[in-house]
């Protein structure tokens, strides 16, 4: 057993800390303010090789990993909530299940725009009544000559307007439940797929998220993902993955929160001391820290597990539940320790509190989790 | 074009701590980064290569752990490093410095030699114009910018007490470079990759041509008179109010602390 980084890893993490320090964090308030996608940082990670990480050079990923993945998607929530989750839909919801279950043509024609940035990928699962019950698909393919005809809409949808490539789940077959449902590969612009209202949204609110819209929407045949009917499945593996991702943003908001933290108790006086010298502020912190490394370590052993290609669906259910509603406990009394001010916009973590909420619910609420965990226990 | 750029390891000066008792820097756990001004002349060099297919390497004069920026130099995009390294070297002032890195450069093909203008840790600015004066090269120290035209002409704005220069040098030549000249890009995810998959190449005393006595602490003529730490100062109030009320402000103070 080996817990230390790699030399590879020491030099990743100098790289997005400095990126993340520099390029995403001045920034962030402003994203957040003003509801507005970053494009312009989008296009700076993208140069860097930030939207391809875990893939092959092949398909013109960097060649690296889930850990290292995980580490950049960490790094950038640390300062940019918005950030974070940008790069994990993408990776994790899009290029991910192209690279896993796609065919060789869908790779070599979608991964390298992916994995350059030159697009943006997202993942349409969720739907009005489709929500943690992801069997109840209305959206509708049907199969006409070499077309599938998709009808139907689906909410919540993050990257959605800004994105190019969607992974959409629709029904192919209700007699068959949830294996009547399939993936599909729809690509901006298509003629009948148009991108609904865009949510007002309590936190991550620079990240787009929005409907999304199909009227008689005709997708060519070879753009059906994986097998008919195969759909529920690759979704279902598909938020294994995304889980990590998400696990490594709460676990970057709280570790973001927890730097704040610590330097306002270092600063700020009350009674003639420095809050941190309170042993109340002490045992607070300590074991808010204790948490935090806790996730880091279950987080980056569901990325282990996935990297080699183990069974990780429970680690990473374990890394998302525990690393979101530390996130949430985090957030809460970063804005405690600093008072009043911590409720004003001229600090953040008001914005990080704000932001880790969305950790305990999005691609899996922490009780479906506990749902996923307690499944293997007793299966 | 063939570039060769020199690096320097060194502390990060803005995470130095001071012992309270002694003065002395606390060394452990200060983080070791490339230098800036030599960071500054990487992107130089490596901005000359996105344009003219330029071929860089990275030679520094270090200890073993010294390898890390080597490997930093690689992902940001240079082609071949050298770690000159030996114990013979160790204890060199400037001049000794300048003589081993000069000795090294003499083996390699080079149009031009970029050194950052200054160490952040030891800030003398001498060893990039001591080894142009080795190699019998052209040097323009202080760069801001530089231009290349064919066949082997730089154009560079040279920085200077009161403005700049714009000066034309051919090539071979020699520039230092300052870290305001630009922003030295990120290491790129893919470069990580390969940095260690690349090979750097180690040098020692018997690959450059330079006599020992020369080297390391025998050739070095500068003795240390005395070493002091400046003293630190607190990072004091900033008050961004109007001269009468600034006024009140100082004079508020300075009874405070019983000087009025």
């Amino acid at each position: 057993m080996d817990f230390s980084l790699t030399k590879e890893q020491v030099l990743f993490l100098q790289m997005i800390r400095e990126f993340a320090e520099k390029e995403v964090k001045p920034i962030a308030a402003e994203v957040d303010e003003n509801e507005r996608f970053p494009e312009e940082t989008v296009k700076k990670m993208a140069k860097l090789g930030i939207m391809g990480i875990p893939f092959p050079l092949e398909y013109g990923g960097a060649g690296g990993d889930n850990i290292l993945y995980s580490m950049a998607v960490e790094e950038l929530s640390r300062v940019c909530g918005t950030t974070g989750v940008i790069v994990s839909a993408h990776t994790s919801l899009c290029a991910a299940p192209i690279y896993e279950f796609g065919t060789e043509e869908q790779k070599t024609k979608y991964l390298p725009k992916l994995c350059s940035g030159e697009w943006i990928g997202a993942f349409g699962l969720t739907e009005p009544n489709a929500g943690t019950d992801a069997s109840a698909q209305q959206t509708t393919a049907i199969l006409d000559g070499d077309h599938y005809i998709l009808n139907g809409s689906k909410i919540f949808i993050t990257n959605a307007g800004y994105a190019h490539v969607y992974i959409i789940m629709a029904m192919t077959d209700r007699s068959q439940g949830t294996r009547g449902i399939s993936a599909f590969i729809v690509e901006s612009g298509t003629p009948g797929f148009s991108i609904g209202k865009k949510e007002k949204k309590l936190g991550i609110r620079g990240s787009a998220t929005s409907e999304l819209i199909f009227e008689n929407c005709r997708i060519p045949k070879e753009n059906l993902m994986g097998k008919l009917g195969g759909g529920f499945g690759i979704a279902m593996k598909t938020l294994d993955g995304g889980r990590i991702g998400i696990a490594s943003q709460a676990l970057g908001i709280a570790q973001g929160a927890m730097d704040e933290t610590v330097k306002y108790v270092k600063e700020r006086k009350q009674f003639g001391r420095q809050l941190g010298q309170f042993q109340n502020t002490q045992f607070q912190l300590a074991d808010l820290d204790t948490k935090i490394e806790a996730s880091r370590w279950l987080v980056r052993y569901a990325a282990f597990k996935k990297d080699q290609k183990q069974n990780y669906s429970a680690d990473a259910a374990r890394a998302k539940l525990f690393a979101a509603e530390t996130a949430m406990e985090m957030t809460v009394k970063a804005v405690q320790f600093h008072g009043g001010y911590g409720y004003t916009r001229e600090y953040p973590v008001e914005r990080m509190m704000r932001d880790a909420k969305i950790t305990e619910i999005y691609e899996g609420t922490s009780e479906v989790q506990r749902m996923v965990i307690a499944a293997a226990l007793l299966k | 074009m063939n570039i060769v750029v020199c690096i320097k390891q060194v502390p990060d000066t803005t995470e130095i701590r001071l012992n309270p008792e002694t003065g002395t820097m606390i060394r452990d756990g200060v983080p070791s980064i490339m230098n800036p001004d030599d960071k500054s002349g990487l992107e130089v060099a490596l901005e000359l290569k996105d344009k003219y297919d330029a071929h860089i390497t990275v030679i520094t004069m270090g200890p073993a752990h010294a390898d890390d920026i080597l490997r930093e130099a690689f992902a940001m995009g240079a082609d071949r490093a050298i770690l000159l390294t030996d114990r013979k070297f160790a204890g060199a002032d400037t001049l000794a410095t300048s003589r081993a890195l000069a000795g090294a450069l003499k083996k390699l093909k080079y149009d031009l030699i970029i050194t950052g203008r200054q160490a952040i840790d030891g800030d003398t600015a001498q060893v990039g114009p001591q080894i142009a004066e080795h190699l019998d090269l052209p040097q323009v120290t202080y760069v801001e910018d530089l231009k290349y035209s064919n066949p082997s002409t730089f154009t560079i704005k040279k920085s200077t007490e009161d403005g700049y220069q714009i000066v034309e040098v051919d090539a071979p030549c020699l520039i230092t470079v300052l870290s305001s000249a630009n922003n030295p890009r990120y290491m790129s995810v893919g470069g990580i990759m390969d940095a260690y998959k690349k090979d750097v190449e180690v040098w020692g005393y018997t690959d450059i041509c330079i006599e020992e006595e020369n080297l390391g602490l025998k050739g070095s003529p500068t003795r240390v008179y005395k070493s002091f730490t400046k003293g630190a100062k607190s990072s004091g109030q900033v008050y961004e109010v109007e001269p009468t009320k600034a006024v009140e402000i100082i004079v508020e103070k300075l009874k405070e602390k019983f000087i009025i």
